[in-house]
């Protein structure tokens, strides 16, 4: 008999800690089938967050460096330094990449470091319970947010993407989501790409992907889902900003 | 390169770690250590290695994270303020044991300071610095030759004990020029890195450089492992050079350039009949506490320690003595070096109160 669906290889068989309805778990997944298809399990150097996906280092069979908080694009610098020919990745959140990390994400992208960022925007601090991310949205409530996210006090959220486009060393920067099975192709079609581009030694490619985190968002995964589609999208349209052929 | 030639401290100390195997630096400019980052701009690229400027001292430090973790020998280096900074990735480095070399040339601080000559960051450098329970090997070179031979050595350190090592200098031996051979060294024996991410090939298990262990029993465990390690270090790798000490009722101790004053004093105070000596440490973690717990406290009635700081080293000699021998401080600090008659005048004041 055929099989049809299996785990990919390069994601470990153990149980993941992320929360039910949480968006992790599929792109764990699209990151382990990509290194499969493309067969650079055995090259790939990974790099871990803090936050949510600290633990990311246990779920991928690539050798894998736990980095400081916001630190991983100055860390996979360091490694793809080392190893020019092998391939390097960061997966991180909003806060590790957007508040805390924002001058080394910058940097590596306008230095066109030759590595791929993988991006989880969803728009919370999902590790330390639900604190305001620099990409929550306006009037969003959280922990730290009680009232709402204001002009006045917090000002407004970072459009990563955007910003990232207008440097010159950035091959892709690409915003996509995981709210459908056709959201979930495009998002692997992406991260396969931002791989590609890295082997093709074309520069810095990062894939930003629309997650949820119905734990923090006080809602049932479906919920999280339609909070997803109706509040986060229009603030972070999805689609190509930057793709250097 | 053996004969020898005449090179300023920090550009000494960028070709030694070329020549130690270093293939890769990252660093951001600050002075007065700025010639490390500019020699190895220049040679580098020709010498089949990196120089990358960070954006900040803090992705510098990370960068050697990343690299140290991949396997290669790598190094940064800054003064003071900019160590400040690199403190968080010091700790993550020591957490998840990699090798690396971290050049301090202190200037004065606290804050922006100055960048005049210092040693105020004795302290930061001997006692933690980052958080946690870790330790740095720091050397403390008093020359310029000696800057280099430390240098190569730290590397081998580094690889052995699988931990940071700090290179302690000082504005003024960074910018003195001196003659030095780089011919000396013969390197020790380095294990395998066979914990670095190089990629698993397929053949192996992944590897994996982490600080963290949620589990506190696990953390526990990890730390007194390392502390096997540092009591270790603290037996085999405590060194110093003692002057003039046989017969000397004062003993003077002092480290880096300051030692090179204070062994002015000692010859000046010699002439005039004082029988004093030297202990000059040239390990600052580990410090080399033998040396004064083994003084003769029938013979040695007096100890001065003299730094260009408020009194940071003097906490560990007089925790070496355990209150057998008094201890008298010297100090001049801020960027302001102290003379080598300020320092006699001590001795000499010491000898007549004895």
């Amino acid at each position: 008999m055929e099989q049809v669906f299996k785990r990919p290889h390069a994601l470990v068989d153990v149980s993941e800690h992320y929360c039910p309805g949480c968006g992790h778990g599929i792109v764990h997944r699209l990151v382990a089938e990509v290194l499969d298809e493309l067969d650079i399990e055995g090259k790939t150097i990974g790099v871990a967050p803090v936050g949510c996906a600290v633990f990311a280092y246990n779920y991928f069979e690539c050798d894998m460096q736990e980095a400081a908080h916001g630190r991983a694009p100055a860390v996979a610098t360091g490694i793809k330094r080392v190893h020019p020919d092998k391939v390097v990745f960061t997966y991180q959140g909003d806060g590790d990449l957007a508040a805390i990390g924002t001058a080394e994400t910058v940097h590596a992208a306008a230095r066109g470091e030759n590595i791929t960022v993988i991006f989880i925007n969803n728009a919370i601090y999902g590790m330390t319970g639900g604190q305001m991310a620099p990409t929550s949205l306006m009037g969003q409530v959280t922990q730290t947010t009680p009232y709402g996210r204001t002009e006045q006090n917090q000002g407004f959220p970072i459009h990563v993407c955007e910003m990232l486009s207008t440097l010159d060393g950035v091959a892709l920067a690409q915003r996509t989501t995981i709210n459908s099975v056709k959201a979930i192709k495009e998002t692997k079609a992406a991260i396969k790409k931002a791989f590609q581009n890295q082997i093709d030694k074309k520069g810095f490619s990062i894939v930003e992907v629309v997650s949820t985190c119905p734990t923090n968002w006080g809602k049932t995964p479906v919920e999280a889902m339609k909070w997803l589609e109706e509040n986060m999208l229009p603030v972070y349209p999805l689609g190509v900003y930057k793709d250097k052929e | 390169m053996s004969e020898k030639v005449l090179m300023k401290g920090n550009e000494a100390l960028a070709e030694a770690a070329i020549q130690a195997g270093c293939k890769h630096f990252f660093g951001y400019p600050i002075t007065p250590q700025t010639e490390v980052a500019a020699y190895m701009a220049k040679q580098m690229p020709k010498r089949d290695g990196t120089f990358l400027q960070a954006e900040s001292e803090v992705a510098a430090i990370n960068m050697v994270y990343g690299a140290a973790g991949a396997g290669a020998r790598v190094m940064t280096s800054s003064s003071s303020p900019g160590i400040s900074l690199k403190q968080e990735g010091i700790s993550y480095i020591a957490g998840a044991d990699l090798p690396c070399v971290i050049v301090n040339i202190v200037r004065g601080g606290p804050g922006l300071g100055g960048i005049q000559p210092a040693q105020s960051d004795y302290f930061q450098a001997t006692k933690g610095g980052g958080h946690g329970d870790y330790h740095l090997v720091v050397f403390a070179p008093s020359s310029v030759q000696e800057l280099v031979n430390l240098t190569k050595e730290a590397f081998d350190v580094a690889d052995i004990y699988r931990m940071p090592v700090m290179i302690m200098g000082d504005g003024m031996l960074g910018q003195m020029m001196e003659p030095v051979e780089f011919g000396a060294y013969t390197p020790r024996e380095i294990p395998e890195k066979t914990w670095a991410t190089t990629g698993t090939e397929m053949k192996r298990k992944h590897n994996v450089v982490n600080s963290l262990y949620i589990t506190a029993s696990d953390l526990e465990e990890l730390i007194l492992e390392r502390q096997k390690r540092y009591d270790v270090i603290e037996e085999k790798e405590a060194r110093f050079e003692a002057y003039k000490t046989e017969d000397a009722e004062i003993i003077v101790t002092a480290y880096g350039i300051t030692a090179r004053i204070a062994q002015t004093a000692v010859n000046k105070a010699r002439e005039q009949g004082i029988k004093v000596g030297m202990i000059r440490p040239i390990t600052l973690w580990p410090f080399p506490k033998k040396a004064f717990a083994e003084l003769d406290t029938n013979k040695v009635k007096n100890v001065l320690c003299v730094e260009m700081s408020m009194g940071q080293m003097v906490e560990d000699v007089r925790l070496s003595l355990d209150c057998k021998i008094p201890v008298d401080f010297f100090g001049r600090t801020g960027g302001v070096v102290p003379t080598p008659d300020e320092v006699l005048t001590k001795i000499k004041a010491l000898y007549e109160g004895r």
